[in-house]
């Protein structure tokens, strides 16, 4: 069953996207609708790990399986640092929103196995966390449409 | 003074309020020596209150209530009485224009000044383009001015960086109701008063921010069948002692806790059926999913997080939901606060939950703090555009292309235009070089003062104020223009009942003081606006054709002044919009008919997450086809951004006084009002002043993360872990003076949907410095009282009011008047 693999990459991108949003907010916290929404977000990210927990655990949750042998390769990797001014505020929120996308997808992917599988549960945990994970890109896509102009045309 | 609000008149329930004239003139003046009376309506807080300027020698003298005003039945509360015209003949008005030269202000001619002004800006667009201008203007121009100001900026310039201090203190109002409604504009009517069974206040003094309108619901509180009052408020105000007294309730929750006591009076309306759910169905759309956010919020669990009893919850839950109509109004406590939006919106859920909406008794009023917010809104010299129309609505903008004859493109429509709190942070960072401020006192009204006075002062941003006098904020300008104010000028204004007021000029503005609308022309003539064909892009010059052209602007739209003139202003009262063929005399109230400006093509947005501030976009809203609906929308509560600390352990919260208005620009300029409050003070519950050992009137220093202000202690009402200040106090700015404004604690940090910062929840420590030897100077006639009655000398004085009951007019659109024909 690949979808153990799958049940991994999903709470591993989400606590990945949780600690990147965590960073960017920090990053900018001169901006303090970025510091708090990020944190917020962060948290939402935080409560879907919460609710994957006990059905990894029943699934047992595998880092290698037949013919993929390093899911990591999948991972995308965190925002470790960020940049700095109005140009580096809308890099990060890119890059967040790519890591963003990455965990959309794969709840897509896991709740279509869901489906399969008739686990209820799973299912249930997906809708919440895809409904969720929109309001986070939601938000990103937000705040980017408005940072933008000026950042690339008058910023210094 | 003391009489804040005049002899009771107590009436039945669905009688009309009476009319009583109340009129003041300045000392030594007799009614007989006045040359003339000149038709207005007073500009000191949002209620609008129609009146007549009293002129002696073209001097402004007084002031009287018109009793056939809608508004006001003839009222008139203190400020109006006796700050209306005091501030006119001051010795410190501005006479000159000012420009800035080796670091110092200097007096100059309008040439210079406006040379100035147009150079560096005709340079900035030509280096940096339009996103390098930005407007912040005020709460208490005329519709004209903003409208123009909107023109000139969004299709002149075409900069979206546009927005007024409406942001600090009333966008919330504006976001709720688009939020639930689709487009801004108070469903309801100050007329509901006289028709409900039940009044909600929300983070609302009303007591003191708006004195007549609680004068009126005062006379029916007084009368035999009162309504029950329910008061949201931390602090134990008049509106919490009369909640108590008609058998209401006072919820005094934690500062910044509204949105839990709001999910938690949600749950309660479901899990008793105080729901109308044929209404519901038919005419909302939302309601499972609020269903499901609300769910957690059980009594107890709701008491606990808020510091609330589970039972008064409950009892007032029940006023809610068995009062056959209920009027609510919302202010600062909930639009200044942690999820803003949010908890405004969960009013208006409440209401259409019950269907309590769209008829007499059963209104909704997101107030404003500030008389001519509503017009800033409405004409888009703010973060909206012209006509409640959708930045986001391609449709919308042709619309404005159309009426302006520009190319959509110059109209800045990308993102939603840009908040108060981004233009300062742009005009921080220099990406905004040139900052307007007309009307209003950032350096002593915006979070973070100390931060603002450094933008302001700074070399990277050139700042162009226009105001009455030289104020905190016009004294960091690189240019001071000098304005006319009310009543010398002519224009009109839109109170937050949606009733349209013409103001005439009675007299000459003093020295070269010109009129906000001639200050904006002649900017716009001298940068040379153009429209698509070459002709100059604003046609008007006087403040009729400007209301004219805006007229064109409203028609089809939920605002629509099409209907209106200024000859029909000139009649005996304000008129309340919308106005048109099918309402010639206005319209009381909106969405009696249950249909909402909800479609996509209508709406004045899409929405947001209330949680996030995300947008919705159009396809997702077409999808949920509301198609007149309303929405019901919910958001779980979050704990607020500064929670008391080891450090800082005590709430710091800040609010109004009821002698004072704004940053005090006029209303230190009567005696009267500056006598009945002359100056800063803080306020501590009786708990936590004897903890600290702070006695009354101690003086005592008062301190957040972000800075300090020192001033006197009141040992007075507010609950135990709260300290209060009131905003009204700047600081003359003398080197070496120790701040005194309650914004040098407060926070940078605003609510994710209305982007409106946050003056009500920051933490502080408080400690005392010295004796103060007397008493602090906080009045003793409202929530300021102190704890010990007796504590202070009570607030007094001020020159003899006269006030006479007269018969009662006949209301246009008076539900009252329509059950009995004439008068009563
Ligand atoms: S209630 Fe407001 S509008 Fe009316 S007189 Fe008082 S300050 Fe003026």
């Amino acid at each position: 069953m690949y979808v153990v693999i799958y049940l991994g990459l999903v709470h591993r991108a989400e606590q990945t996207l949780a600690a990147s949003l965590r960073t960017v907010g920090q990053g900018h916290a001169q901006h303090p609708d970025v510091l708090f929404t990020c944190q917020a977000l962060a948290a939402m990210s935080d409560e879907h790990v919460e609710r994957l927990t006990p059905i990894v655990a029943r699934y047992g949750e595998q880092r290698r399986g037949a013919g993929v042998d390093e899911p990591e390769r999948l991972h995308a990797a965190g925002l470790a640092e960020v940049r700095s001014g109005p140009v580096g505020l809308l890099r990060d929120l890119q890059d967040l929103h790519v890591l963003g996308t990455l965990v959309q997808t794969t709840w897509t992917v896991v709740r279509q196995a869901a489906q399969g599988l008739r686990d209820h549960d799973l299912i249930e945990v997906c809708e919440f966390a895809s409904a969720q994970n929109s309001r986070q890109l939601s938000w990103l896509n937000t705040r980017m449409k408005a940072a933008a102009p000026q950042a690339l045309i008058v910023s210094r | 003074m003391a009489d804040i609000w005049g002899a009771g008149m107590p009436h039945a329930r669905g009688t009309v309020w009476p009319a009583r004239v109340d009129q003041h003139l300045a000392d030594g003046v007799t009614e007989d020596q006045v040359d003339r009376w000149v038709g207005s309506a007073c500009l000191l807080c949002s209620n609008g209150c129609g009146c007549d300027i009293a002129v002696k020698d073209g001097r402004m003298v007084g002031i009287r209530g018109r009793a056939t005003d809608v508004v006001n039945h003839g009222r008139l509360g203190p400020k109006g009485l006796y700050g209306s015209t005091a501030w006119a003949h001051a010795p410190d008005r501005l006479t000159r224009p000012m420009i800035r030269d080796g670091g110092l202000l200097v007096d100059c001619d309008w040439e210079t000044a406006m040379g100035r002004v147009v150079e560096v800006s005709k340079r900035l667009l030509r280096e940096q383009g339009p996103l390098s201008h930005g407007f912040y203007t005020s709460g208490q121009l005329f519709l004209e001015e903003y409208y123009t100001l909107a023109v000139l900026g969004k299709a002149g310039v075409g900069t979206p960086h546009m927005d007024g201090n409406t942001r600090l203190c009333t966008a919330t109002a504006a976001a709720a109701l688009k939020e639930s409604f689709g487009a801004d504009g108070q469903p309801g009517s100050y007329t509901d008063i006289e028709h409900c069974d039940a009044i909600f206040l929300y983070g609302h003094n009303m007591a003191e921010t708006q004195t007549v309108l609680w004068a009126r619901i005062l006379d029916r509180t007084r009368a035999a069948d009162p309504p029950r009052l329910v008061c949201v408020d931390p602090r134990r105000t008049k509106v919490a002692e009369e909640a108590e007294r008609t058998g209401g309730v006072h919820l005094a929750p934690r500062v910044g806790t509204n949105l839990a006591l709001l999910n938690g009076l949600t749950r309660e309306l479901f899990e008793h059926g105080w729901v109308d759910h044929d209404w519901v169905r038919e005419h909302t759309l939302g309601a499972d999913d609020l269903r499901d956010i609300v769910e957690a919020y059980t009594p107890e669990r709701t008491a606990e997080i808020c510091g609330v009893a589970p039972d008064d919850l409950r009892r007032a839950a029940r006023i809610f939901g068995e009062s056959g109509n209920v009027l609510s109004t919302v202010l600062q406590g909930f639009y200044q606060s942690h999820q803003a939006t949010a908890s405004a919106v969960a009013v208006n859920n409440l209401h259409l939950l019950r269907g309590l909406i769209g008829r007499p008794g059963s209104g909704i009023l997101q107030m404003n703090g500030q008389p001519t917010a509503q017009n800033n809104r409405e004409c888009g010299a703010d973060g909206d555009l012209p006509g409640f129309r959708n930045w986001d609505n391609e449709q919308h903008i042709e619309q404005l292309a159309k009426l302006w004859n520009v190319d959509p493109l110059v109209i800045p429509h990308w993102a939603p235009p840009t908040h108060a709190m981004q233009i300062f942070s742009y005009a921080e960072e220099g990406s905004i070089g040139f900052l307007w401020i007309s009307a209003t006192n950032p350096a002593v009204s915006m979070p973070e003062s100390a931060r603002i006075r450094r933008i302001l002062d700074g070399d990277q941003c050139f700042v162009v104020v226009q105001d009455l006098f030289l104020t905190e904020t016009a004294r960091l300008a690189d240019v001071v223009l000098p304005a006319a104010g009310w009543g010398e000028k002519t224009g009109t204004f839109t109170n937050v009942n949606r009733t349209v007021h013409l103001s005439d000029q009675a007299v000459e503005p003093p020295g070269e003081a010109r009129s906000d609308l001639d200050i904006f022309l002649a900017y716009a003539e001298a940068m040379d606006f153009r429209d698509r064909d070459g002709e100059p892009l604003i046609t008007w010059r006087t403040a009729e054709e400007a209301f004219d052209a805006w007229r064109e602007v409203t028609r089809g739209r939920p605002v629509d002044y099409t209907g209106l003139t200024y000859e029909k202003l000139r009649g005996p009262t304000g008129i309340p919009w919308p106005v048109n063929e099918h309402a010639p005399e206005g319209t009381d109230r909106l969405y009696a008919d249950a249909v909402f400006p909800t479609a996509t093509e209508t709406c004045e947005t899409y929405g947001h997450d209330l949680l996030t501030g995300g947008a919705v976009t159009e396809q997702e809203h077409r999808a949920l086809r509301p198609d007149g609906r309303a929405f019901l929308k919910g958001a779980q509560y979050t704990p607020a951004h500064e929670m008391p600390s080891e450090d800082y352990p005590l709430l710091y919260t800040t609010g109004r006084t009821v002698y004072q208005f704004h940053t005090r620009t006029k209303t230190a300029r009567s005696r009267s009002l500056r006598e009945a409050a002359p100056d800063m003070w803080v306020e501590l519950s009786p708990v936590d002043a004897e903890r600290l050992g702070i006695a009354e009137g101690d003086i005592v220093r008062v301190e957040s993360p972000r800075g300090a202000f020192e001033a006197q202690a009141r040992v007075g009402q507010v609950m135990p872990g709260a300290v209060f200040a009131p905003f009204h106090y700047g600081t003359p700015g003398l080197p070496g003076e120790v701040p005194r404004q309650a914004n040098e604690l407060t926070m940078t940090v605003w609510d994710p949907v209305s982007k409106q910062p946050y003056f009500k929840t920051a933490a502080c420590r408080v400690r005392k410095i010295r004796d103060g030897g007397g008493p602090a100077p906080a009045p003793t006639t409202a929530a300021s009282a102190p704890a010990q009655p007796g504590a202070a000398p009570a607030t007094a004085g001020g020159a003899l009011t006269v006030s006479r009951a007269v018969p009662v007019p006949a209301y246009p659109n008076d539900p009252s008047c329509a059950a009995e024909p004439g008068s009563r």
